[in-house]
């Protein structure tokens, strides 16, 4: 099943998708979470406004996914998560997270990042190592993009080898289906 | 003590729960190779969804365009410091060009091949100005997701490549102001011409070593 997932993620970045240098990304990216910390002087502040860009973003970019992709209606959360992350990710970034650690009762799981090229060129300095989640824009992105197909989902990382932890891992809990109701705007 | 000090427990996977063991990083920064990157690529909608994010994070907390264009290429010159050493490591060339056209050459082709995957489309001396330079893309790979409103016409978020090439030109010592600006032609609506205007001090070297 999760194969299928991975071919097609596979050939939609083939053939669907412009690639660009992606030290170029990352730089930007860099650039940005600089900015952050000097405009904020507060690593918890910057962890906010991160999740908050990537809100903005995934309320925007889940289109350009399902215009690319293609794919319908998941007919579960665990189905979602499998194309998140085999076409989700594979698409926008080029890496495809490992979905794992389900509970029970299969509404909520872990996406763990055996690579993340947002942290490339990355190093912390001591204090944010104990505060800053660098990568936390992609929780954002996640939240947006799944509220726009009526799914409310908490997000938010657990771990990050950038803290010195083994590995990165990003929580995600399903909360529930939204009824189809206008956005209510972020900003 | 540093937390993330190597410590290295047992060769593979540790039993303990990666939530609550001591901080340890597997490999050092300085570990990694510097080339992992260098082909690796992202999609391109990332990048723009990223970069227009920037783009509005950034408008509201200026006022005017000149503000913006600084702010975007302040943003971008610490990026071009970094694609310099990166750059310059990748072409085994460790000894540092001081001449301005070969900087700018260095910049039109291989800095360019590098972050764009192709050269600029051109490399121009200033008639008027014997301290200007300009580098001309015809199709800038940041403004093709960013729609500029009528009344902020002047504005090109270019501003941000801008910033990268003064970044890269300052690691030269070769201090220059670099601005962004939209000068179409037939069909490429959004050429953008980077105009270098050097510092007085590098056009006396200039002169000075002719």
């Amino acid at each position: 099943m999760a194969k299928q997932y991975k071919t097609l993620g596979d050939e939609i970045w083939k053939n669907r998708v412009e690639p660009m240098n992606a030290e170029l990304f990352i730089f930007t990216y860099g650039s940005l979470v600089v900015q952050l910390v000097k405009d904020y002087e507060d690593y918890d502040q910057v962890n906010q406004q991160l999740d908050k860009m990537g809100y903005n973003i995934g309320v925007r970019l889940i289109e350009d996914f399902l215009a690319r992709s293609g794919w319908g209606r998941c007919t579960d959360f665990r189905e979602t998560m499998e194309v998140i992350s085999k076409i989700g990710f594979k698409m926008f970034l080029n890496i495809t997270p490992t979905v794992t650690s389900w509970a029970s009762d299969n509404k909520s799981c872990s996406l763990v990042l055996d690579e993340n090229p947002l942290n490339d060129f990355v190093e912390l300095p001591l204090d944010a190592q104990q505060q800053l989640w660098y990568s936390n824009i992609l929780c954002g992105v996640l939240r947006g993009a799944l509220e726009m197909v009526q799914m409310q989902v908490e997000v938010k990382f657990v771990s990050c080898v950038l803290r010195g932890d083994d590995i990165s891992e990003i929580r995600v809990q399903f909360v529930r289906h939204l009824q189809e109701e206008v956005p209510i705007n972020d900003e | 003590m540093l937390p993330h000090m190597p410590v290295r427990i047992g060769t593979g996977t540790t039993q303990a729960d990666p939530r609550t063991a001591p901080s340890r990083r597997r490999t050092s920064i300085l570990d990694r190779s510097l080339n992992k990157t260098r082909n690796s690529e992202v999609g391109l909608g990332a990048f723009g969804f990223l970069f227009s994010e920037i783009i509005q994070y950034t408008q509201g907390r200026v006022e005017g365009i000149q503000d913006f264009e600084q702010k975007l290429s302040d943003l971008g010159f610490g990026v071009g410091v970094r694609m310099l050493e990166l750059t310059m490591f990748r072409e085994k060339s460790l000894r540092r060009e001081t001449r301005v056209l070969n900087i700018l050459y260095f910049i039109h082709n291989v800095v360019w091949k590098a972050l764009f995957g192709k050269q600029a489309d051109a490399l121009e001396k200033s008639t008027d100005n014997d301290d200007e330079y300009m580098l001309c893309d015809n199709e800038p790979l940041v403004n093709q997701f960013i729609s500029v409103p009528k009344e902020m016409a002047q504005f090109n978020c270019n501003a941000y490549i801008a910033g990268v090439i003064e970044g890269i030109l300052h690691g030269c010592q070769c201090v220059a102001r670099v601005t962004a600006h939209t000068i179409p032609i037939d069909h490429k609506p959004l050429r953008t011409v980077f105009l270098i205007k050097l510092g007085p001090e590098v056009v006396q070297k200039e002169e000075a070593t002719k």
